[in-house]
């Protein structure tokens, strides 16, 4: 029965949400508050020789600045500093000792009595440095590349696999090739609310503490394990997080630098950062790709090869999937995929909304547009011609795709069959009109994860697990989900995530929350809902006295009997049976791990674009875009296309606006503020249609969803590089496509 | 950000007496750069003054057929004024093109003539600049400089060096229009052409403009002449709307049976001022109307514009603009 799943539920959260209800991390409060202000480094290499703090701590009203100078000892093993999310290495500690690793690090934790002593104070600090030549670029150190050191990490983020065939061969016999680079920039995340801690320091010295983050339970396994405290006496709470986009997949050094300060002066502590100390920690990292295909006259391709290298930092190995796309999009009997990274003086990258697949799959989308026009043929009917309904890299069938399906819906509603296919032939004065589209993937995945449910005396129901919602609408369609399982009107359920007390859940990341966590909770309600069945039979005189579990279903919060619907129990009669106590269950959805293991599980996503760029002045606007999208189960289409319609947002600003800058000579990003790190702002976003395909899998998880964080992003970059290269003839491939690389 | 102490006099000669008076104190009016600033330890003022109070709030018209615009005015009610609509429509559209309308809301016109530069390293303290920090270094001049000038721009001196630009897009078509600037101080009232209002960094980078210490922006004089028919405003920016110009130009002709009497073109985004060549707008006088000519122009304003490097698309850019503007204005072209 599914009276709420499917439908367009507004978000429950959304009346807290813009009535101020809602409480962030920088926003609880504590009676004797203390607040910290960060000090960054100023250079990006090198070590801390003085740190003159004497001004700052003759302030009346600052209590103390923390340094690597007075820091307490702490954990000693890199392990104790690896979070769930830690790639390979040995992980950043704040005030660690003299050394500089990277511009903007955490150098000095200024603390007082108000937020602006704090911050004045902070501003007499001086500090001297050793300083150390630094390499930041990562074009003049492609020469460095190599092989990522293999980890935990790689079980979720495998290396690109095996050659397949011959690639020189075949690509060197094929009538039409394509060989070419693409560049594309770092870029910093930037969710709207800016990092931030505030730990409550209770009695006994156990600590509560606010955090922003995408997993609550994270967080308390980061401080337990660095501050050797056990797991009862941290409690993490992350009711609401003002965007996320992967950033808060890792705990950051705010995290540290409050408990650290709270733990020394044995009071609660807040530290917050400020725009500018959004861009010293985890980013997309800046990649250089080759891509090489070879194609007979028809089309049909005949080798791949796609080649990437990346950014990271020092001190680990970040990776991200960039090259495999390109094995799973295309059956090229010829293949040959490589990955490497390059070390720079730069805080170590962190995932952020489709790691590694609006990277690589833009720049395979890009390729297959220029053997599209090399070979003469509609960009659609060259990828329908290379559609495979089997994942090539681990040679097993697709659960489903219906990616067919997304070209045609895709294609029909843009009006595709009207393009016309000359470069730079389609004006309107100054401007010049182009069409493009390209393909999008990611993974469908599913993890374990915990819930509770518990129908209380006066029969609600609250569900629990310690995920997070970062805005992308787990409140509400894990409400959905438990009210249907249970036969509930939507009113009388109440979901609660985002506290470490609540049963285990995963970071919120990879899109994998509506099927992880949505799983967790269908399960725990429907363990809840078998209690109270077994208990209803128990009653006096039930009528259920001789059913199975099959004869009965729930139901405008009744058990009834499925072949007389009008005889029922009440589910409030049923828990008033239970000596004034709530009836609650806690249960563990674990993947079908056996069944899956058969089957490669993606979602996929068309892209149709149509930008306008004047001729003389370079500027680009995509004045019109569909992404049609085959998704699984849609839960909520509202959601769901908000969603998707952000990720669009998102790509437009891929492709077009976004990039964090690097000045070598100082080893620092520049454009650090809002005013120079450019986003799209309304004016920049005109008509954007999203579809979602039908598509029916009962192999990905239990409840045939896929997850839509990502997958809305990665097909939009190419499309509109795509459309830029027909309205113009120019192929920019460099991104974002900037009026100066049209001029 | 340091502490600072707060007044609000309610006349002129207690506001420029406090200032005098004061060690450190600046003048606040909408406070759209100067808190920003103050966040980022820039600027430490010891005491601000608000002069939204004295009464310079008022838009009227002068004697000789003119509009003066109290420096206090937003610079959304300025922009929305019926006779500026009317009779400068190409401050009207400048304003508007600028920042947003939340900002708008706040900025003031004397506020807008004082905004400082938008350079990164202007505005980052670990980074050298000899705005900021005289003798420091210039961070743009070898750094990332796609938002720097191409055009008297000061280079040779390491402890001089500045290609800062001057960010405003209201002062560019202030620049084309020849206003004047109403300035009042210690020394009693002076009247500051637009043209010389701001200036180029030379061996003194660090001064934006030609006020004296002690001295308030009371006003601005538009001249009677608005050029309601024929102008044009052209900014080009990374984004649609809410980033400041790369390059901009205010264009104000007077044309008479396809004559052009009158010719004025300023540019934003390409100098620490705008930019104006009289002696080649003159070039425009008794022609026609032709895109031939407006292209030497074109050629002819941006003549000796030197790039750095991220910035040097700009070049090609300014010229492409001034001769669009230029077209525009003169109705060979439907404006956008
Ligand atoms: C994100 C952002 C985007 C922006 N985008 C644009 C843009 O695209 N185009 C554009 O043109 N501008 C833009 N602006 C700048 C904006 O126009 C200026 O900040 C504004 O005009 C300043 O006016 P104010 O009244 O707020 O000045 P304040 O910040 O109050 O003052 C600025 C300075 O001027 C001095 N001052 C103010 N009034 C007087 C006076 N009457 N006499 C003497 N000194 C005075 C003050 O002491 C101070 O030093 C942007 C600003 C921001 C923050
Ligand atoms: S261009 Fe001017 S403002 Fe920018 S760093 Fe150089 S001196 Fe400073």
């Amino acid at each position: 029965m599914t009276k709420y799943v499917g439908k367009p539920i507004s978000r429950v959260d959304g009346v807290a949400k813009v009535t101020g209800k809602a409480k962030y991390a920088a926003e609880f409060k504590s009676p004797d508050l203390l607040y910290g202000w960060v000090i960054s480094s100023d250079i990006a290499k090198g070590a801390i020789t003085h740190i003159h703090t004497a001004d700052a701590l003759q302030v009346p009203g600052v209590v103390q600045v923390f340094t690597h100078e007075n820091r307490p000892g702490l954990a000693w093993f890199d392990l104790s500093y690896k979070d769930q999310d830690a790639p390979p290495g040995s992980p950043f500690r704040p005030l660690h000792d003299a050394e500089v690793k990277y511009s903007g690090q955490p150098i000095a934790l200024v603390v007082a009595e108000t937020f602006e002593l704090a911050r004045y104070a902070a501003s007499l600090i001086r500090v001297e440095y050793k300083v150390e030549e630094h390499a930041t670029d990562l074009h003049a150190n492609l020469s460095k590349a190599r092989d990522p050191k293999l980890g935990v990490a790689s079980l979720l983020k495998p290396p690109p696999p095996k050659p397949r065939g011959d690639f020189e061969k075949a690509f060197s016999e094929a009538p039409v090739q394509v060989s070419a680079k693409y560049v594309h920039s770092a870029e910093h995340h930037n969710p709207m609310e800016m990092f931030a801690t505030t730990v409550v320091y209770e009695k006994k010295g156990k600590l509560t503490i606010y955090d922003k983050t995408q997993g609550a339970p994270n967080s308390q396994l980061y401080v337990s394990q660095v501050f050797g405290l056990p797991f009862k006496d941290v409690r993490v709470i992350s009711s609401y997080v003002g965007g996320g986009f992967g950033s808060g997949l890792r705990p950051q050094y705010q995290l540290f630098l409050a408990v650290l300060a709270a733990r020394q002066l044995k009071r609660s502590v807040r530290v917050s950062l400020t725009r500018q100390q959004m861009f010293t920690f985890g980013h997309r990292p800046a990649t250089v790709q080759h891509i090489s295909l070879g194609a007979l006259n028809d089309g049909t391709l005949t080798a791949i090869r796609h080649d990437a290298i990346a950014e990271t930092s020092q001190f680990e190995d970040y990776t991200e999937i960039v090259v495999n796309w390109s094995g799973m999009l295309y059956p090229a009997p010829n293949t040959k995929l490589s990955y490497k990274l390059v070390p720079l003086d730069v805080y170590t990258p962190l995932d952020m909304r489709a790691p590694g697949g609006v990277t690589g799959v833009p720049a395979l989308e890009c390729a297959i547009d220029e053997l599209a026009h090399q070979a003469g043929i509609d960009p659609v009917e060259l990828r329908l011609k290379n559609y495979t309904d089997r994942d090539m890299n681990s040679d097993l069938p697709y659960s489903s795709k219906e990616l067919r399906e997304c070209f045609r819906q895709g294609a029909e509603r843009f009006g595709w069959s009207n393009r016309n296919p000359t470069p730079r032939s389609t004006r309107r004065g100054h401007t010049l009109i182009g069409w493009g589209m390209a393909t999008g993937i990611w993974d469908a995945t599913q993890g374990p994860a915990r819930a509770e449910a518990v129908l209380t005396v006066n029969g609600k129901l609250r569900v629990s697990s310690a995920t997070a919602d970062i805005g992308t609408g787990t409140y509400t369609i894990m409400t959905q989900i438990a009210a249907d399982t249970l036969g509930m009107p939507i009113e009388d359920v109440l979901f609660k995530l985002g506290d470490s007390d609540m049963p285990l859940a995963p970071i919120q990341g990879g899109s994998w929350t509506a099927a992880t966590v949505g799983s967790a909770v269908k399960v725990a309600c429907e363990d809840l809902g078998k209690k109270l069945f077994k208990m209803a039979q128990k009653m006096k005189n039930s009528p259920f006295a001789n059913a199975k579990p099959d004869d009965i279903f729930f139901a405008d919060a009744h058990i009834r009997l499925k072949n007389d619907p009008a005889i029922a129990v009440s589910l409030r009669e049923i828990v008033g049976q239970n000596g004034g106590r709530a009836v609650s269950e806690t249960s563990t959805s674990t993947p079908d791990f056996l069944e899956q293991r058969k089957y490669a599980r993606s979602v996929h996503s068309a892209a149709f674009v149509e930008v306008e760029v004047d001729e003389d002045f370079g500027t680009v606007r995509v004045t019109r875009a569909v992404t049609a999208v085959a998704g699984g189960r849609i839960l909520n289409p509202k959601t769901a296309r908000s969603q998707i319609l952000g990720g669009m947002v998102w790509g437009i600003s891929k492709a077009l606006e976004e990039e964090s800058v690097l000045d070598h000579q100082f080893g620092r990003f520049m454009n650090h503020s809002l005013a120079e790190y450019h986003v799209p702002v309304n004016a920049d976003i005109q008509d954007l249609d999203v579809i979602f395909v039908d598509e029916s899998d009962t192999i990905v998880n239990p409840l045939g969803v896929k997850g839509l964080g990502e997958i809305g992003i990665i097909a939009m970059p190419a499309a509109i590089a795509n459309a830029v290269f027909l309205a113009t003839g120019k192929r920019v491939r460099e991104l974002p496509i900037t009026l100066d690389k049209l001029l | 950000m340091n502490n600072f102490s707060y007044s609000r006099p309610e006349d002129l000669n207690s506001a420029l007496g406090e200032l005098t008076k004061r060690e450190g104190a600046k003048f606040i009016a909408g406070g759209t750069n100067l808190l920003d600033l103050m966040k980022e330890n820039i600027e430490r003022p010891s005491h601000l003054i608000d002069i939204n109070h004295l009464g310079l709030n008022t838009i009227e018209a002068t004697a000789d057929g003119g509009l003066r615009l109290g420096a206090l005015v937003t610079n959304a009610d300025t922009a929305y004024h019926e006779n500026v609509v009317t009779h400068y429509p190409l401050l009207s559209q400048a304003i508007l093109a600028g920042a947003s309308a939340q900002l708008r809301n706040m900025a003031t016109n004397g506020g807008n003539l004082f905004q400082r530069t938008r350079c990164y390293y202007f505005y980052d303290l670990a980074t050298p600049c000899n705005k900021r920090e005289p003798g420091s270094g210039c961070g743009a001049l070898r750094g990332y400089n796609r938002i720097h000038a191409i055009l008297g721009t000061s280079d040779q001196n390491s402890e001089t060096a500045c290609i800062a630009t001057h960010p405003s897009d209201m002062c560019v078509a202030l620049a084309a229009l020849e206003a004047v600037v109403r300035v009042t101080g210690p020394a009693g009232e002076r009247i500051i052409p637009f043209a010389d209002f701001h200036r180029l960094p030379g061996n003194e980078p660090w001064r934006d403009n030609t006020i004296n210490p002690g001295e308030l922006v009371t006003a601005i004089d538009l001249p009677p002449k608005g050029f309601s028919t024929n102008f044009a405003y052209i900014k080009l920016r990374d984004r649609t709307s809410y980033a400041f110009a790369l390059v901009s130009v205010a264009v104000a002709l007077e044309i008479e049976n396809n004559r052009i009497l009158d010719a004025r073109v300023a540019l934003g985004g390409v100098a620490h001022k705008p930019w104006r060549k009289p002696e080649v707008e003159a070039t425009l006088i008794g022609q026609p109307v032709s895109e031939a000519n407006f292209q030497a122009v074109a050629e002819a304003l941006i003549d000796g514009a030197k790039g750095y490097g991220h910035n040097t698309f700009k070049i090609e850019l300014a010229k492409r603009a001034i001769v669009r503007a230029l077209q525009q204005a003169a109705k060979l072209e439907p404006t956008a």
